[in-house]
């Protein structure tokens, strides 16, 4: 032990107490408080819109929302009545195309997330992939239009329409399941590799049960995507009216054109006149609800799967 | 387990080359590893530890592009001939890691699952099963603690429970070698005396390599022992030997702590 230490001076070298405030750090701490002030108006400038949109349309829309207007067909040259039409062929073509789209999306995600090697080949792929998820919608339209109206000879139809939506929502569905597979840590595939699992039997024993969750979310979230896009569809197969039946569940065949939400809505704001006022506003919020209800249950899925797993 | 006649060693390699892409992390590796005994592999960071250990099982090869020259020989047979089954090999060449992996399910299925992989579902009914978990589960020690845990994630278990865990989920398949990349370092003092403890108990009934960065494990845990500078085998004698009188200058210089 030293004895001839002095005890610290409680004085910095220029003669202030330690730790006392200097000029820079209280021009550190104004560009902090700034700085939190700018982030927290943007993000209240970025919600203000949102809200104000939702806001509106439900207060424009009230007067028409009923179980009814989900329900009835429209009438009286679409002036009046609901959307079920429209409604039911939105499903059809949703449900279609990612019967379609899901299990070739996920397992070409396997493919190369799995099995690929580094090759140039599979690097093309890759960037082809991205590329094509960046796509806009009408080129995904103009594409459906040549590839399955004319050349397939499917016609202007549900079947094709279904299949537009699908080309474009694969390669997006590819890139999220990918992401979800790379997740799974490597580790859980080394343990399986030491005990000699084949890659099929590492695959479905453990990379899928545990990235099933970001598989599915991002399956999801394509449901809202294809059913919001118009392009698409009024290239391919959507019209602008077809009777169907209040109600009915099948009104649609597959070589049928079919009525669409976002067509419908399209159609209700530039080509119908004299449509009641609150219509179009409702055919909004019933597209705006039903995103937001596929989005909630994404949302939900994901979480309850995240809390049975642990690692 | 069944010791073929001649070799004295479960393991042995030729003049091994390994590169990965152009960049050679195995450079002329002869060395032979006895049947029944603890070896260590020492060497500093990088100097191609792990890469030998993965060749042994010939998992290297999921790891990206990986090139091999030169022989190994697991039990007498060499593991590059065409007909060697990669699934059998690794079967009877298991792996354990420097973190814990249990798989994210019971610890009866983590015990089980290499098992199931190997097993046409219908020759696993529910006793051979269940005495596969208390067999595995009693080598390790860990019977005692989990035999009424079986149920719980294994993944909630403490860290040097689940270390055991991956190690009982080899013995099922009844593994020749198990091979252990420095099973100690995510634990404790405790853990790793318990591992230790645990090797000892193995010793003997299973050829056992270990991976180590802690000299003093080395000493404490195997009967002979390597060490590797940058891909090349620099020295492999009786434990006891090399970190008394170490034959080259290298050896000498890296327990004297002078890199590493
Ligand atoms: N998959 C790989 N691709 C390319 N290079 C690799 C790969 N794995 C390891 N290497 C390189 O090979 C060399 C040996 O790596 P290895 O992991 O075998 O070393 P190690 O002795 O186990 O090191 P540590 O003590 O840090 O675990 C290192 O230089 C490393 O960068
Ligand atoms: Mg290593």
């Amino acid at each position: 032990m030293r004895t001839d230490a002095q005890p610290r001076v409680a004085a910095g070298p220029d003669g202030r107490p330690p730790f006392a405030e200097t000029a820079y750090g209280r021009r550190k701490l104004r560009q902090e408080s700034a700085a939190r002030a700018v982030f927290l108006a943007m993000t209240l400038l970025m919600v203000a819109p949102l809200v104000a949109i939702v806001a509106h349309l439900v207060v424009e829309a009230w007067p028409a929302l009923s179980l009814e207007f989900l329900l009835d067909v429209p009438r009286n040259r679409m002036t009046e009545g609901g959307i079920w039409s429209a409604l039911v062929g939105t499903i059809y073509l949703v449900a279609i195309s990612l019967a379609v789209a899901a299990p070739i999306g996920v397992l070409a995600a396997v493919y190369l997330n799995e099995y690929a090697k580094d090759t140039w080949f599979n690097r093309i792929i890759n960037l082809a992939v991205i590329n094509l998820a960046g796509v806009p919608s009408i080129v995904h339209a103009l594409f459906g239009l040549g590839a399955f109206v004319y050349a397939a000879r499917f016609g202007f139809s549900v079947m094709a329409a279904s299949l537009t939506l699908a080309i474009m929502t694969l390669p997006v569905i590819i890139a999220s399941t990918r992401e979800a597979l790379a997740a799974v840590p490597t580790a859980f595939r080394e343990a399986c590799w030491n005990v000699g699992a084949s890659r099929w039997q590492t695959i479905r024993g453990v990379v899928l049960p545990n990235s099933i969750s970001g598989i599915l979310t991002g399956i999801i979230l394509q449901v809202s995507r294809a059913a919001g896009e118009t392009a698409p569809v009024m290239f391919t197969g959507a019209v602008l009216y077809k009777a169907v039946e209040r109600g009915s569940l099948f009104p649609y065949y597959l070589d049928d054109q079919c009525m669409a939400l976002s067509m419908h809505l399209y159609v209700l704001t530039t080509q119908v006149p004299n449509v009641a006022h609150a219509i179009p506003y409702a055919t909004a919020v019933v597209l705006l609800g039903s995103v937001l209800l596929v989005n909630a249950a994404a949302i939900g899925l994901r979480v309850w799967l995240r809390n049975r797993k642990r690692w | 387990m069944s010791a073929p006649a001649a070799s004295p060693f479960a393991i042995e390699t030729r003049a091994l080359n390994l590169w990965y892409g152009s960049f050679q992390a195995l450079k002329g590796v002869t060395v032979g590893i006895r049947h029944g005994q603890i070896t260590s592999l020492i060497g500093p960071s990088g100097c191609g530890k792990t890469t030998l250990l993965r060749c042994f099982n010939r998992v290297n090869e999921r790891y990206g592009e990986v090139r091999t020259t030169g022989d190994i020989e697991v039990l007498g047979r060499n593991i590059y001939a065409a007909d060697v089954s990669l699934i059998e090999l690794r079967r009877s060449v298991g792996m354990v890691f420097q973190r814990p992996n249990p798989l994210p399910l019971t610890v009866y299925e983590n015990v089980v699952f290499a098992l199931r992989l190997h097993t046409p579902g219908r020759q696993l009914t529910r006793p051979t099963l269940d005495e596969a978990v208390e067999r595995a589960l009693t080598e390790t020690g860990l019977w005692k603690d989990l035999k009424d845990r079986l149920r719980t994630r294994a993944t909630d278990l403490q860290l040097e429970q689940q270390q055991k865990l991956c190690i009982a989920r080899l013995l099922p398949l009844r593994p020749d070698v198990i091979l252990m990349d420095e099973p100690c370092s995510a634990l404790d003092v405790e853990g790793t005396r318990a591992i230790e403890d645990l090797m000892a108990e193995l010793r003997g009934r299973y050829t056992i390599v270990i991976v180590t960065h802690s000299m003093a494990q080395a000493r404490r845990v195997s009967d002979e022992c390597i060490f590797m500078l940058l891909g090349e085998l620099v020295e492999h004698r009786r434990t006891a030997e090399l970190f008394l009188v170490p034959q080259d200058r290298r050896t000498a210089e890296y327990i004297e702590g002078r890199y590493g």
